[in-house]
Order: C-alpha cells, then sequence, then structure tokens
C-alpha cells in the first residue's frame, strides 16, 4: 500500500460520515425508555382536582400519553393533529400538563379543543423527568401491558401519525 | 503570627457588616451536586453543563439530584438514574462501552502508530542516505537562491 | 444602491479570482511569463473589489439600512455604531465576507512580499490561492449573499445577538480568520510546490514566515476568544471544550507541529512530505472547522444559525479543496529527496517526535469532537464527549511533550548524546522536582496534578536558563549584554514562545487547583469573605444603556481593611430579542483575578450572587500572548528581515497596516 494514499483515505472516511451528518439531526434524542415499562404515576386531574389519575388504570389498552404545556409553542402547532385523531376515536389520548398554570391550562383547552380522555396535572415536572422528557410537546405510545413503543419528540406532524404511530396502535391493539 | 493578624484585622469589619449566608441550605450538598453537575449535559441546551444552564429543565434536575444526594444516593445510583431517563447523551464522560473503546483508546493508538511510524520512517531513512552530497547540493541551492531574494536591488 | 455595488464588486471579484485562479497556473505549467504575470495584478484587484464590497456592508450598517435583509437581522437602530460595524461578521453571511476579505489581504501581503521567489512559484501560490477564493466567493454569492434585499424593508432590525455586544466581538473574529485564512499562504507554498515539483529546502525557508505569522494570529484569536467567554458566558470558564472551540484549537495544533517540523526541513532538507502534509492539514482544519461551525451537525453554544444547504455547499467545497490537495499530495510526495541525515536521538530528533505528540493530541480532538457524529451516522446511540474526556486524554499527551520541549532546543543538531544531556539537565530536573512537590504545600494543599503541572512550567524555564547560560559561555563578545545582543532573534522568540507555554500552564494549573468559589445569597450591607479578600455587597440600581436597561449592583472589596476596589456586576435585558444577558465584574490581578457575578433577585432587595476567587487566571491569556509575541521575534529575525527589506518602501496603507498588528 501506498503510505501516501494513506492522508486521502482517512480524508474520504471523513467526508462521508460529515455528509451522513448533514442529513441527521444532533439535537434529537432516542429515548431509553422504549421497551421499557412506563414508569407509573398518580397524579391529581386537571379538571377534577379532587380526583386522581393513575398508569394502573390505564393498563389492558393502547392508550397515547401526550406532554403538553400552555405556554408550549410546539403544542399549539401539533394540537389540530390531536383533536383530530380524538375525533376519530381510534386511540385514547391522555394528556400530561407539564410545569403549568391550572387556569391557564383550561383556558387554553377550552380556547382550542380538548382531545384528552383525562387530563393529569405534572406540576413540579417530576414525571416529566421520569419519563425523560426534555422539552414538550412528546408524546409516547403505551401497550396494553404499559410498556412504551413508542416515542415521538416534537410536535405530531399528520405524516408521522398516519406513517408510524397509528399502524403501530392498530398493531397493538390487535395483540 | 499572621493568622492573629488577619483575624484582628477582619473583627472591625465582621463587627460593621453581617455575614451573607451561602444560597444553598446545606452547602455539602451543594459541593456534590456540583461536583457532579460538571460531567453532566444539560439536555434542552445548545452545548451547556447541567451546571452552567439556566434552562428551567436544568434546574428541575438539579432539584432532583440535590434530593437524591440527601437522601444519600451515591454517584453511581444518581448517574444511573439519569442515564435510565436520558441515555447516554447526558454524560459528558462517555461511559466505556463497546461502542466508545475506539473513542478512549484512540488517542493512545495515535500516539503508538505515530511513534511507531516516526522511529521506522528514521530507520528507513538511515539506510536510504547513501551520501550526504545530495543534500549539500540542494542546501547550496538553497543559499544561492536566497542570496538572489536578498541582492536583488 | 450601495449595496448593489458591493453585490456588483463581489461579482466581478468572482470573475477575477476565476482568472487569477487559472491563467497563472497554466502559465507556469507552460512556461508562458506573460500569463504569470496575471497573477500580481489579479490579487490586487481582487483585493480592492472585496474591499469595496465590504466597505459598502459597513456602509449599509453605519446608516442603518434595514431595507438590506442582513443588517436588518443582525442590527438595530439602537445598537452602538461599533456594535453595527463589528455586526458585520456577526452572522453567517458578512462573516464570510470577512473570511474572504481577509483572504485577499493575506494574498496582497504575498504578492508585495514575494518578489524573491522564482516567477513560477509566486504565480502558482497566488494561483492557488485564487481558486480558495473563488470557492468562497461562489457560496457567498449564490446562498449566503450580505447584500440580499428585503422588500419591504424592516422598520427597525432585530438587533445583534447580545452574547456578541461586547468589545471582544470587535477584534476576536478578525484575528482568529486572520489566523485560519494565514494558514492558506503556508498551503498555497504547499501546493505550488506540489504542482511545480520544486519541493526543495528553500519551499520551507520561505513558508515558515508566513506560517509563523499566521499562527501567532490564530494563538491570539483563540486566546482572545477564551478570555470573551471567560467574562462574557458568565460561569467563570475559559475553555469548554466545545465544537466549536476544539475547530479553533485543532488549526493551531497542526499550526505547531508544522512550524516545528518547518524547522526541521529547512534545517536538514528531511520530512519535506511531511511538512507539506501537515501545512496541508492546518488550513484543512480551518475549513472544516468553517463547515461544522456552519452546517449544523454538530451542537454548539458558539455556532452560526444554520441551514443545510449551505451545510452541502461548504462539504463539496471541502471534499474538492482537500480532497483533491491530498490527491496531488499521494501522485507528488513519494518522488521528494530525502534531504541530510541525522540521528533518532538528535534536535531533528526530538522535533519530530514532538510532532508525533502534537499531532496524536490534534487527532484526539478530532476525534472527540466527531465521535457522537460517527456513533449516530451508523446508529449506534447518541453519546456526549466533553470536558471530561478531553482532559483526561490530553494531559497524558501533553506532558511529554512539555518534557521534550525543555529538552529539544539543547540537543544538537544531527545526533546527540543522552547521557550528556542528562548530565546538562540534571540541576534543571532536580531544581524542577523539588520546587513542583514543595511549593503546593506553602499554598494550601497538595495534589498531584497541581506538582505535575508546576513540574512542567518549571522545568521549561530552568531549561530554558541551562540552555541560555550555555550559549552565553560559548558566544563571542566580551560584555554580556554584547553577548546577548548577540544571539539571534529566532532564538529569543522560540525562547519566548516556550516561556509562554510555560505561564500559560501556570495560569491552568493555579486556578484548577485553588480556585475558591461561593453562591450566596447577599442582603444589602452583607459581606462575604473570599480567598481572602472581604466583599461587601451595596445593593443594586437600576440604569439604561442604549438598548438594555439593567440592575447593577455595587461590591465594595478590601482587604485586611484597606479597600481594594469597587465592582458593578450587572444583570442586562436587551429589550429587542428581550434577552437577558449577566455581565459580570472582574477585577484582574497578577496573581488574581477577583469574580462577581450576578444571579436572580430575591426577596427584599437581597440577591443571588456567585463569587470566584482564581489565582493567576490572567496567566492563561497572557501565557498566549507571549507565546504569539515569540512568534513575531521569531520572524523579525534576520535573515528574513534581508528577504523583505528591499520592498518596504512601496508597501500600500492597507498591508503596512496588516503587518503593523504583526510586528
Amino acid at each position: 500500500m501506498n503510505r501516501f494514499l494513506l492522508p486521502l483515505g482517512i480524508f474520504v472516511v471523513v467526508v462521508g460520515f460529515l455528509a451522513v451528518g448533514l442529513t441527521l439531526n444532533p439535537r434529537e434524542l432516542p429515548s431509553p425508555l422504549v421497551g421499557k415499562p412506563a414508569p407509573d404515576f398518580s397524579l391529581p386531574q386537571l379538571h377534577d382536582q379532587g380526583k386522581v389519575i393513575s398508569s394502573n388504570e390505564l393498563k389492558g389498552k393502547v392508550w397515547l400519553l401526550n406532554f403538553w404545556a400552555s405556554w408550549c409553542d410546539g403544542c399549539k402547532v401539533e394540537h389540530p393533529v390531536l383533536v383530530h385523531l380524538a375525533q376519530s376515536g381510534e386511540v385514547p389520548i391522555y394528556g400530561m400538563d407539564y410545569k403549568d398554570q391550572r387556569n391557564e391550562a383550561l383556558t387554553w383547552l377550552r380556547e382550542w379543543g380538548n382531545p384528552y380522555q383525562v387530563v393529569a396535572v405534572d406540576e413540579s415536572g417530576r414525571v416529566g423527568i421520569n419519563y425523560g422528557v426534555y422539552g414538550v410537546p412528546e408524546t409516547y405510545v403505551m401497550d396494553k401491558a404499559g410498556v412504551i413503543r413508542y416515542k415521538q419528540i416534537g410536535p405530531l406532524r399528520d405524516d408521522i401519525l398516519q406513517g408510524k404511530i397509528l399502524p403501530l396502535v392498530r398493531e397493538l391493539q390487535n395483540q | 503570627m499572621r493568622w492573629l493578624l488577619v483575624i484582628i484585622l477582619l473583627i472591625p469589619s465582621l463587627a460593621a457588616a453581617e455575614e451573607a449566608r451561602p444560597l444553598a441550605d446545606n452547602p455539602q450538598v451543594e459541593a456534590r451536586l456540583k461536583t457532579l453537575a460538571v460531567e453532566l449535559r444539560c439536555l434542552v441546551c445548545q452545548n451547556q453543563t447541567l451546571a452552567d444552564s439556566n434552562a428551567p429543565l436544568a434546574e428541575d434536575l438539579r432539584r432532583e439530584v440535590r434530593e437524591m444526594i440527601t437522601k444519600g444516593m451515591s454517584d453511581r445510583e444518581i448517574i444511573d438514574f439519569l442515564v435510565q431517563r436520558y441515555g447516554d447523551f447526558v454524560l459528558y464522560r462517555p461511559p466505556w462501552k463497546a461502542t466508545t473503546t475506539l473513542l478512549w483508546l484512540g488517542p493512545f493508538l495515535l500516539l503508538i502508530a505515530g511513534a511507531t511510524a516516526l522511529v521506522l520512517a528514521l530507520r528507513r531513512r538511515q539506510k536510504k542516505l547513501v551520501d550526504v552530497t545530495l543534500s549539500e547540493a540542494e542546501h547550496n541551492r538553497v543559499a544561492q537562491l536566497l542570496s538572489e531574494g536578498a541582492n536583488r536591488p | 444602491m450601495i449595496p448593489e455595488i458591493g453585490h456588483f464588486a463581489l461579482i466581478l471579484a468572482l470573475c477575477v479570482a476565476v482568472v487569477q485562479g487559472s491563467l497563472p497556473i497554466y502559465g507556469a505549467a507552460v512556461g508562458s511569463s506573460t500569463l504569470m504575470s496575471v497573477a500580481k495584478p489579479a490579487a490586487r484587484g481582487q483585493f480592492l473589489l472585496v474591499l469595496l464590497a465590504f466597505c459598502c456592508l459597513g456602509y449599509a450598517f453605519a446608516a442603518k439600512d434595514f431595507s438590506v435583509l442582513y443588517v436588518a437581522a443582525t442590527s438595530n437602530s439602537q445598537l452602538p455604531l461599533h456594535y453595527r460595524i463589528a455586526a458585520i461578521w456577526g452572522a453567517h453571511e458578512g462573516s464570510l465576507l470577512l473570511w474572504v476579505f481577509i483572504l485577499s489581504i493575506w494574498m496582497v501581503a504575498v504578492s508585495f512580499f514575494s518578489t524573491h521567489l522564482p516567477e513560477a512559484m509566486r504565480a502558482r501560490i497566488l494561483g492557488v490561492m485564487g481558486l480558495v477564493s473563488v470557492g468562497f466567493l461562489l457560496f457567498m454569492l449564490t446562498v449566503s449573499n450580505p447584500f440580499e434585499r428585503l422588500i419591504p424593508a424592516a422598520f427597525d432590525g432585530r438587533d445583534l445577538n447580545p452574547l456578541l455586544q461586547d468589545p471582544g466581538m470587535v477584534i476576536h473574529p478578525p484575528m482568529l480568520y486572520m489566523g485560519y485564512v494565514g494558514f492558506s499562504v503556508a498551503f498555497s507554498f504547499a501546493i505550488a510546490a506540489l504542482l511545480g515539483g520544486t519541493l526543495d529546502a528553500a519551499w520551507a525557508r520561505w513558508s515558515r514566515p508566513w506560517t509563523t505569522v499566521a499562527w501567532c494570529f490564530l494563538t491570539v484569536g483563540v486566546a482572545m476568544g477564551s478570555g470573551w467567554a471567560y467574562y462574557e458566558l458568565g460561569w467563570g470558564g475559559w475553555w469548554f471544550w466545545d465544537p466549536v472551540e476544539n475547530a479553533s484549537f485543532m488549526p493551531w495544533l497542526a499550526g505547531t507541529a508544522l512550524i516545528h517540523s518547518l524547522a526541521v526541513t529547512d534545517k536538514r532538507g528531511g520530512f519535506k512530505a511531511w511538512s507539506v502534509l501537515l501545512a496541508i492539514l492546518a488550513f484543512s482544519l480551518s475549513l472544516l472547522g468553517t463547515f461544522l461551525v456552519r452546517s449544523g451537525v454538530l451542537t454548539s453554544v458558539h455556532a452560526f444559525a444554520t441551514d443545510p444547504k449551505r451545510g452541502l455547499f461548504i462539504l463539496v467545497f471541502l471534499a474538492v479543496v482537500i480532497g483533491g490537495s491530498l490527491v496531488l499530495y499521494a501522485w507528488r510526495a513519494p518522488r521528494v529527496g530525502l534531504g541530510g541525515g541525522f540521528s533518532i536521538i538528535s534536535r531533528e530528533g526530538m522535533l519530530l517526535a514532538n510532532n508525533v505528540l502534537l499531532v496524536a493530541a490534534l487527532g484526539s480532538v478530532l476525534l472527540g469532537t466527531l465521535y457522537p457524529l460517527f456513533l449516530d451516522a451508523l446508529d449506534l446511540g447518541k453519546i456526549s464527549v466533553g470536558p471530561p474526556y478531553f482532559d483526561t486524554v490530553f494531559v497524558p499527551l501533553m506532558t511529554p511533550a512539555i518534557f521534550l520541549m525543555g529538552i529539544g532546543p539543547l540537543a544538537q543538531w544531527k545526533k546527540t548524546s543522552l547521557p550528556e544531556l542528562a548530565t546538562r539537565l540534571r540541576w534543571a530536573f532536580a531544581v524542577s522536582i523539588v520546587t513542583a512537590l514543595a511549593l503546593p504545600f506553602t499554598l494550601g494543599h497538595w495534589t498531584p496534578l497541581v506538582s505535575l503541572g508546576l513540574l512542567l512550567a518549571i522545568w521549561i524555564v530552568t531549561t530554558a536558563a541551562v540552555d541560555l547560560r550555555e550559549r552565553l559561555a560559548h558566544a563571542d563578545g566580551s560584555s554580556l549584554l554584547g553577548r546577548l545582543a548577540a544571539m539571534p532573534r529566532s532564538y529569543w522568540g522560540m525562547v519566548l514562545a516556550h516561556c509562554g507555554v510555560a505561564l500559560f500552564i501556570v495560569g491552568v494549573t493555579m486556578v484548577k487547583g485553588f480556585e475558591v468559589e461561593q453562591d450566596l445569597r447577599m442582603n444589602v450591607g452583607q459581606t462575604a469573605t473570599i480567598g481572602g479578600y472581604t466583599f461587601q455587597f451595596d445593593g443594586t440600581q437600576q440604569y439604561k444603556g442604549p438598548n438594555y436597561i439593567a440592575a447593577r449592583g455595587t461590591f465594595r472589596v478590601s482587604q485586611d481593611g484597606r479597600d481594594v476596589t469597587v465592582m458593578y456586576p450587572e444583570k442586562r435585558r436587551y429589550t429587542v430579542q428581550n434577552q437577558t444577558m449577566t455581565e459580570a465584574a472582574i477585577s484582574p490581578g497578577f496573581a488574581r483575578d477577583l469574580y462577581v457575578s450576578l444571579g436572580e433577585p430575591l426577596d427584599d432587595g437581597a440577591w443571588s450572587v456567585r463569587l470566584y476567587h482564581k489565582p493567576f487566571v490572567d496567566w492563561i491569556w497572557g501565557g498566549c500572548l507571549i507565546m504569539a509575541l515569540g512568534g513575531i521575534l521569531a520572524v523579525s529575525d534576520r535573515r528574513y528581515r534581508l528577504a523583505w527589506r528591499h520592498k518596504e518602501a512601496d508597501v500600500p496603507a492597507a498591508t503596512q497596516m496588516a503587518r503593523q498588528t504583526v510586528s
């Protein structure tokens, strides 16, 4: 081998990686929790503070958990998609109001519509930490056994919903 | 002696003003938090440690770590807690794994490869160098070229 | 109208660059001196055109022309003039224009200071620089035009990022770019030599001063960036091993290695292929840095707003320029002669060993910076590589390099004897060990790293002293002063630069080992004592700056009952972008910095406050400045001046200026 070709070889490899790197998003973080049982929570409900919603009640069905907040811009972007999904009735959506003011959250839902079966209140953000949330909105797909099967970081788009989430939900529902 | 002097000199200022309290309730916990937090990454920031960031999530995580320290958890347990939730991305010191072996060994492999290459290259050179007359000629050429530059009007 | 003139000037500059990048190189190949003679006027013409474009953009900023998209995006009517001018390089498009402008300054400098070179060599050098310029001008004109209009014009601009509204912004980027782009000269020399097949020892001697000057700028540029981060980010850190910082550090390491390998090539005619490779590497890493900062492939605190389209353009450009040079290298380098002989244990051998260490260090930084990207691209998970990694691998690599730095200058060229070296250095070694072990105890507490750091620093200084004493003993001349003055400036330059490294190490060691930090809750009138200094908080006052409102705290600092200074840290809110900035107050000193930064307001006028006592922190930057001074001293050596002097008289003002900042 010609040792003078070595620098060129290394360079070609580096450029190849940089080219692949251009297509990646360094800020998107895959969750290590996918495939693991969803962390338990037991939290007050937004619409009825006296009542508690706990993750154990949701076992036995496939459901979505959507972390949102009234202060979050991305949530407004994805909201129509969620409302539409809720209307179709394909899968129940549970909301997690993340680090929010109760009044503002209620106003927000009145204004933009409420796609959620129940909204839990995570005032301290502690449940968010258990779920590895690092920016709202984030959406989780849970199977019947309460295992996280998919995590969507950032606003839910219609193409992701139709292409990934709904096929997965149907598959899980048939299990 | 010097200590005494310092203390004596400090007395008036102590009398005049009250000493400020540490921000943290428990400075020991805070010190441990700090040593942990400088090696942890703030997840929402561009590229900042948990210690440096003012992002709300960073504040929450610091609070969480602080509580874990107070509960008496070890550094290992605290780091595991975070890695379980956020993955290895949260660690600024990548853990030793199959995928990071090259990262950790790379610098030393480079050094060994470089040193070997240098010794081999010098040996080979020594063998190849038949005579130094060739380089003498070259040196004369350098001298000539440089003096040309210097003497040109 | 003015922005259109600037835009047009850039288009013309591109045309000139195309001519400059083609005709002279072709002319050199066919031996046509008419075609080769195009190079000089083309380089100067291109400089004038880019200067015109630069002035047009500057005018648009000064005149607050918010019908120019770039001006509207990076400035505001309330932004003070000097920051509006600095905003020229405040974001992607304008900083590219600065890049090209500085490239054209270097081209003009080459056109004036290369009269002693053979015509073909000069034509090729300017031709290669012209080609580099073509790439950047094309980049600007296609996907990053700073003169793009905004119609209808904005009523007011979106303002410069508050982080950048700092005196550091006015000088740091130009300095850094002078360094980055300066390596294009050494690169062009190398490519020209490969093209012409004239890769001899003369090439090394011609390249040396250019490389050293660029290296000096880069040293100052990187140091200023670090100093800026230290006082502006408000966290008290001075180096974060951030990808963008690494992007500036890698060319520096390559340049440092290049300076040392050029010394071997110049002296012994050996390792020419290696020096050429380093010259290509140094500039390639500058280009890689440009790519990393602007493409968004890595997350960084300092990155520009990113755009994959731009990333793709630079990547293709990178592939063409670097790939092309490496192909040329693989083709031509095997035919390069060997040069004179020397033993492994010799000054040459040590310089090259030092090269191996520097390049291994450089490889580690590159590996650590790109590793997360590698894993992500292979879908093997996301990781972060941060300061703990770099600190861990860097110290063991640099320790032997510093050790060699002490021995190298005392070793003889060609062949040296190790036992003899050991005898000459035994006192230096003993003094270093004893001082390094004992000193930390007198300073308070002993840690192995503090001792190691001090050992390395003292080692550099004591070996330099031994070397100087021996040289003085052998020098001609009666008086000590006469003998000192008889030493060549390049020698003094080396000693100075090495001592700069020693100062730098002292700064790093002392700060890491003895820094004290306190997070406090301070009520008005309360005091805190740190490092022997007592800080009394006298409360905060509101005041209004040109484009921000601020809370300004007053801290009276006293030591042993005597007033030392009053410090005014600020918490500013910039109104346009509604961004809060922490302006730390720093009281610098020879042996310590005091650093106060305001956290958040608490109840009753109390604030959370962070106080630091940072011993010897300014030695970090002082050391860098002295390294750069050493470089300048070396460049001013007699043998380089001889070649330049006769041309000094008719140098135009702009290059005079560029040189004055050097010397």
